[in-house]
């Protein structure tokens, strides 16, 4: 199951890699969805629309996973709910102070070999390999 | 017709993380829980996305500006500050806690869960939060 899964995974990673390129190439911008959101977000708003037309990009895509490959997409969550909230919260505040997420420090920071981006990518996936330890074995969490 | 591109593109990108299985919380988990079943998947997908983006980004940052813009917008800033730090750290926690990050959130809303509807809700108000106690960065 994992592994039949492999081809996948690198195939979705290069398309994933040519919207960020697109976007780029067209644009002039970075594909980092809590910089995208979190810029929608702010007030004043300004270049508002590319933003929201990204965002609705991402939605209706779900939606033709939804009729493609409904199993693609959780139904619900194993944790509770204060966990959720807080896993939320964690994330949202957490990427913007630190200038962006798995995508703008993952895809498209490493792929233009930012230190700052390797930093936090290193940080990020360190403090999320101890939390999700922590949460499925030390603390006996939803496993 | 930047719009258009920038649907496009977010149109690509969710199809990209449904396709590596990516939008599946507990796949996510299962590559961040070493001690468990471990799911290699997402450093897979990190590589194809971000090496691809290494290749080609290069030649495209070299033309003078985007095809649809008046100029690039990339990060500038090059200094590692306890903010970039720290807030890596927060959100890693918050990823490894359930297994979503942004984008595999907002792509999930479509899945018609009350779950993710309630995450997303607390990721828009963490962003709004920051939104509201730090200036905007340059």
């Amino acid at each position: 199951m994992a592994t039949s899964s492999l081809p996948f995974a690198l195939l979705g990673g290069l398309l994933i890699g040519a919207a960020a390129l697109l976007l780029l190439a067209a644009a002039g911008r970075i594909a980092g969805i809590s910089g995208i959101v979190g810029g929608a977000l702010r007030r004043p708003a300004g270049d508002l629309a590319w933003r929201l037309a990204f965002v609705l990009g991402l939605l209706v895509g779900g939606a033709v996973l939804r009729v493609l490959s409904p199993e693609t997409l959780p139904k619900s969550l194993p944790q509770s709910g204060p966990v959720i909230v807080l896993a939320g919260l964690l994330v949202g505040f957490g990427a913007r102070l630190g200038g962006g997420c798995t995508s703008g420090h993952g895809v498209c920071g490493l792929g233009r070999r930012s230190l700052r981006s390797l930093t936090a990518v290193v940080t990020f996936m360190t403090t999320a390999f101890a939390t999700a330890y922590l949460a499925r074995h030390a603390l006996g969490g939803s496993a | 017709m930047i719009v258009l591109v920038a649907l496009i593109s977010g149109l690509m990108f969710a199809l990209g993380l449904g396709l590596a299985g990516m939008t599946r919380p507990e796949k996510i988990l299962a590559f961040l829980d070493l001690a468990g079943a471990w799911d290699p998947a997402l450093m897979l997908v990190l590589a194809g996305a971000s090496g691809l983006y290494l290749l080609a980004s290069p030649a495209i940052l070299q033309r003078d500006r985007p095809l649809l813009a008046p100029r690039f917008t990339v990060p500038a800033r090059r200094h590692i500050d306890t903010r970039l730090v720290v807030g890596a750290a927060l959100f890693g926690v918050g990823w490894g806690l359930v297994g979503l990050c942004p984008g595999p959130a907002l792509v999930g809303l479509a899945g018609g869960g009350g779950d993710l509807v309630l995450f997303v809700a607390a990721m828009l108000a963490g962003m709004s939060l920051f939104n509201r106690v730090e200036a905007p960065s340059p």
